[in-house]
């Protein structure tokens, strides 16, 4: 069972949704509903399932509703149609009381725009999903502590949010939703915010925490390079529709369309690449009987970038490990051309021209 | 049948305007009529001058509904007019009685908690409260009396004011219903519920209270309601995120975060308030605004303009504290940041 699953969900904004649902099931595109209706298409029978302990990254450019798709997780939109399943329970049939509950234990949330609490402290911010369950203040506190401490906030915990940088407030926004301890968290564009240099670093400190932690994430973003590096399935959506769902190495292979080809057309794929998907097994490079008289040891999560310049310099033989040392495969000038080198869409396209 | 749903409001509302015709034409006199009403639409001479049957009978209900009231439901204005004075004579009483030096003292006081220990504040405050009675020792008793009857309207309005303002913040058909009402009794002239005031609730202090009631809420409910709904969407839906209820969203995020709006609308309420007693005055209130009425009616300018610089006073005072109080909580969020940038 997967740890939420969304079934085809449809969420329309106007006046008299359900009436103009049935056109949307029929495949009228956003563009004539809005014409012949006014009504907005959010969701056009979108299906996602996220596994337990994985980060999904639900990805689209504005307006394709992965905002609005990210709230129907806990309910803070009701679909027009579909389910939401989240552990098996139906999260369209808990009434006011059971939803509470639900939010309060289920999920917690990071925000855009950090969404905290101006004339809360920061320690009374981390707390406050605590607060709402009536946990006392000594146990709150504690608590809020420990998460503050898990971000890198220590000693700033009496300060108010806008006395923070905005990379700081998203750390407490990032302990807020840690301190409820939930098995899921939903994040909105949490580091879109953000300049450049610190969303990196908050990306690596999501990694960290999440190799720790193994909670389950759904992740919206525009950014494919933050899609790409932190998750372990990408949704793209678009115009409210699902495109394509994959391994972020199917999204660069073979993007399922021309929109999707757009969007990974300019990736940096040594970037975003890992050299334990690429490497083929011992076996087949022995079979190959290729001499490798220079070899260079890299461990499998490494990315491609970290290691390629070496292999340029002296052609070498790439012998791929895993932590403790053993080998895992091979990855050979030929491996790292067929990945390096654009889809064949793109190929297709250029000997055209 | 969807298609005929945006005529029904203008063929209702067409066909309340022929009834209202029809309601003035029969209940107008005889003689002010044509003899039968077919002759309305041979002789075209009542197009000239406003005819005197195209006449709305408001007037004759609206007696009739006022001496119902003060039949059927006389008891019950007697109660709150014997509340409202009681609260108002033993206020009062208690603030003549005190020596004037302790009474300044207490002003000071709350002036001085109020704004966050302000001294400059503090300071002004004091003297302008010393003037009052440096003025004309006859203003010090005067002026208590106005004190009193601003803050028993202004304990009204936020009691009744700010909890309407808060469900118009959260329910729209309450908003739409309200703010017609809100326009209706802000625009109305204070003389047409300051006299019913006296026949419901008889001359003196209680009918200035209702009057500033009605004359000071509007601001404080309006301001309230935007306050509430000027609150950070993100941050309701962060709190919701987290599973609290419709009360603890109310109660830990959005009143704190429209507290400084609130404030804004109590200092309006008030300034309306001193505003309205100086009219009031004008219905028997005692109170500082007779002395202005006093030396109005007496040709002395003189008399009137001090009494006018008291009122003055008086309001520089009710504004520092409510103010500056607002003010204070201001700065708890949003001002911090100048200070981190010092650091």
């Amino acid at each position: 069972m997967s740890k939420i699953e969304v079934k085809n969900v449809y969420k329309i904004f106007g006046d008299n949704p359900s009436k103009v649902l049935p056109m949307v099931q029929d495949g009228a595109t956003k563009e004539e509903i809005l014409e012949k209706t006014g009504h907005t298409v959010g969701l056009d029978d979108v299906s996602i399932k996220v596994e337990e302990g994985e980060t999904f990254v639900c990805m689209g450019l504005s307006g394709s509703g992965k905002s609005t798709l990210i709230r129907h997780i806990n309910r803070l939109i009701d679909p027009t149609s579909g389910e939401v399943l989240v552990e098996g329970t139906n999260v369209m049939e808990l009434d006011q009381k059971n939803l509470i509950e639900f939010r309060r234990h289920k999920m917690s949330m990071v925000f855009q725009r950090f969404g905290l609490f101006p004339h809360k402290t920061v320690i009374q911010n981390v707390g406050y999903g605590l607060e709402v369950q009536g946990k006392d203040l000594n146990e709150r506190n504690k608590v809020a502590m420990e998460k503050i401490e898990a971000v890198g906030l220590t000693g700033f915990e009496h300060q108010y949010p806008n006395q923070l940088s905005g990379g700081m407030q998203q750390r407490v926004g990032l302990a807020r939703a840690l301190a409820t301890n939930t098995d899921i968290m939903l994040m909105d564009e949490a580091f879109s915010a953000l300049d450049p240099i610190i969303r990196s670093d908050m990306q690596k400190q999501l990694i960290d925490l999440q190799a720790e932690l193994k909670k389950t994430i759904l992740f919206i973003s525009h950014d494919l390079d933050e899609s790409l590096r932190l998750g372990d399935h990408i949704g793209i959506l678009n115009h409210g529709r699902v495109v394509q769902i994959g391994t972020p190495i199917e999204i660069i292979m073979k993007p399922a369309d021309d929109y999707v080809a757009a969007f990974v057309k300019d990736v940096n794929r040594a970037k975003v690449i890992k050299a334990k998907i690429i490497m083929i097994t011992p076996e087949q490079f022995k079979s190959r009987k290729e001499k490798n008289s220079n070899t260079i040891k890299v461990n499998e999560d490494s990315f491609l970038d970290e290691f390629l310049p070496k292999v340029c310099l002296t052609p070498a033989t790439v012998e791929v490990v895993d932590k403790s040392g053993n080998i895992k495969g091979y990855i050979t000038e030929k491996e790292l051309s067929v990945a390096l080198t654009k889809s064949k869409a793109d190929v297709l396209t250029k000997s055209k021209t | 049948m969807q298609k005929y749903k945006k005529f029904i409001k203008p063929i209702v509302i067409t066909i309340t305007f022929i009834f209202f015709i029809i309601i003035s034409y029969r209940s107008a006199k005889p003689r002010y009529k044509p003899e039968h009403f077919t002759d309305i639409f041979n002789d075209f001479s009542w197009l000239g001058n406003w005819p005197k049957w195209l006449d709305f009978p408001l007037m004759q209900p609206l007696n009739a509904g006022f001496d119902w009231l003060i039949v059927n439901y006389g008891l019950f204005f007697e109660a709150i007019n014997n509340f409202l004075l009681g609260l108002y004579t033993s206020m009062k009483d208690f603030l003549v009685g005190l020596p004037w030096p302790l009474v300044i003292a207490i002003v000071i006081f709350i002036t001085y908690f109020a704004s966050g220990r302000k001294v400059n504040t503090t300071i002004a405050v004091a003297f302008c409260t010393f003037f009052l009675g440096f003025l004309s020792p006859r203003y010090w008793d005067k002026c208590i009396m106005t004190t009193c009857i601003v803050l028993i309207g202004l304990l009204l309005c936020i009691v009744v004011g700010i909890p309407i303002g808060i469900a118009m913040a959260r329910n729209r058909t309450v908003r739409n219903a309200l703010l017609p009402i809100l326009d209706l009794m802000q625009t109305i002239p204070s003389f047409c519920y300051l006299i019913p005031g006296i026949l419901l609730f008889g001359l003196g202090a209680v009918p200035a209270i209702i009057a500033i009631f009605v004359y000071a809420v509007p601001p404080l409910i309006r301001l309230t309601d935007l306050g509430i709904r000027l609150v950070d969407k993100e941050v309701i839906e962060a709190s919701e995120a987290f599973g609290a209820s419709k009360k603890q969203t109310l109660w830990g995020v959005q009143i704190p975060l429209a507290l400084p709006n609130i404030m804004q609308g109590i200092n309006q309420c008030t300034m309306m308030s001193l505003a309205m007693v100086v009219i009031a005055s004008m219905i028997g209130t005692r109170g500082i605004g007779d002395e202005v009425l006093l030396g109005l009616q007496q040709l002395n300018v003189g008399m009137a303009t001090e009494a006018g610089i008291a009122i003055v006073l008086l309001a520089i005072i009710f504004d520092r504290i409510t103010q500056s109080y607002g003010e204070k909580i201001q700065e708890r969020t949003q001002k911090k940041k100048v200070f981190n940038v010092k650091d």
